[in-house]
């Protein structure tokens, strides 16, 4: 074995075992119930580093949610009364998907809203464009405009 | 036209809706999640108290009168820096103070006490595994909850407990508790 194999090899143990650490010790016996885990640890967030799912995350708090998780999936409790476990323990903020309701309308139309006023705007402009270009002349200005091109000719 | 007269004063009205918007957002503390269990009843537990293998407590202890419910660990550092105004508090006897020692071993956590100054608890139940933190809500060491006099949760703190939060908001909270009929 060369050296270039044995450092191969080694990373390759080293990718198995870090895979291996991030699936921990959850055993199912119907594949159904180990897709719904996976899917649900991935919709819930972890409130200790916020920005992760229950899934990505190592804290101790996700892992505990996580057994209980696996717990209601075993049991098989509904999506809905899973959801509704952890929501009613950690509010809404757990959901990565939030319910549209009223204090999250301005989170889900905001963007559609903000989206309108700008394409207002830049209607409003586009229209402003136009009638700069068809600005009239005074009668004033017409005359010497035909004065200036009548003296081009003649040169 | 009377745009004329408004427009140069349009980037000044963006920059100042957005300082607004930037002031209020940058000052807002992400990990303060409001919790979806004030008003609500005590989640229902009972757990052998931290001092006291054989006894337990349980959230039917909490009725009859206005309660603080702390939730502590030796391995929480923050818990550390409230240490001190808890046994402060525990001294001038204004309201109980209830712990959950949360995911600890039941000698650090004495041996924290010891350390640290004393024990400013009633009671502390014993959470060894967490489970009653995650009914409780419970996602960041220290977390205070103030209990009005049927058990319900009137408010969480979330964070360590110091002079100047417990005197501008905990304290009115437990006082105006207090004043309420059981």
């Amino acid at each position: 074995m060369t050296i270039k194999q044995f450092f191969t090899g080694l990373l390759f143990v080293g990718w198995v075992v870090s895979a291996q650490a991030a699936i921990y010790a959850f055993d199912f016996n119907d594949p159904k119930k180990e897709a719904r885990f996976q899917q649900l640890s991935e919709e819930l967030r972890c409130l200790v580093c916020q920005n992760q799912t229950l899934a990505d995350s190592n804290a101790g708090l996700a892992l505990d949610l996580r057994k209980e998780l696996y717990r209601l999936v075993q049991e098989e409790a509904s999506d809905e009364e899973i959801k509704n476990f952890m929501v009613s323990r950690y509010g809404d903020f757990v959901l990565y998907k939030p319910p549209v309701k009223a204090t999250t309308y301005l989170l889900w139309f905001g963007p559609f809203i903000l989206a309108i006023i700008g394409l207002f705007i830049l209607l409003r402009m586009i229209r402003n464009v136009g009638k700069q270009t068809t600005q009239t002349m005074s009668a004033e200005d017409q005359q010497r405009v035909q004065q200036l091109l009548a003296e081009k000719k003649e040169n | 036209m009377a745009n004329l007269t408004f427009r140069p004063f349009i980037p000044l009205i963006i920059f100042v809706v957005m300082a607004i918007f930037l002031y209020v957002g940058l000052s807002l503390n992400p990990r303060e999640v409001p919790s979806p269990l004030i008003n609500k009843a005590s989640p229902a537990f009972t757990l052998p108290q931290l001092h006291a293998p054989g006894k337990t407590l349980s959230h039917t202890d909490f009725v009859g009168k206005v309660s603080l419910f702390n939730v502590w660990a030796s391995w929480c550092a923050a818990c550390r820096q409230e240490h001190g105004f808890l046994m402060q508090l525990s001294r001038q006897s204004i309201v109980p103070i209830y712990g959950l020692n949360y995911k600890d071993q039941r000698d650090d956590a004495k041996r924290w006490l010891i350390q640290y100054g004393g024990n400013p608890y009633v009671a502390s139940a014993h959470d060894l595994n967490g489970r009653i933190g995650i009914d409780w809500g419970v996602y960041g060491v220290p977390e205070t909850f103030v209990l009005d006099k049927k058990g319900t949760i009137r408010y969480k703190h979330i964070g360590p407990l110091d002079y100047q939060n417990w005197t501008e908001t905990i304290l009115p909270i437990v006082e105006q508790l207090q004043a309420e009929a059981s």
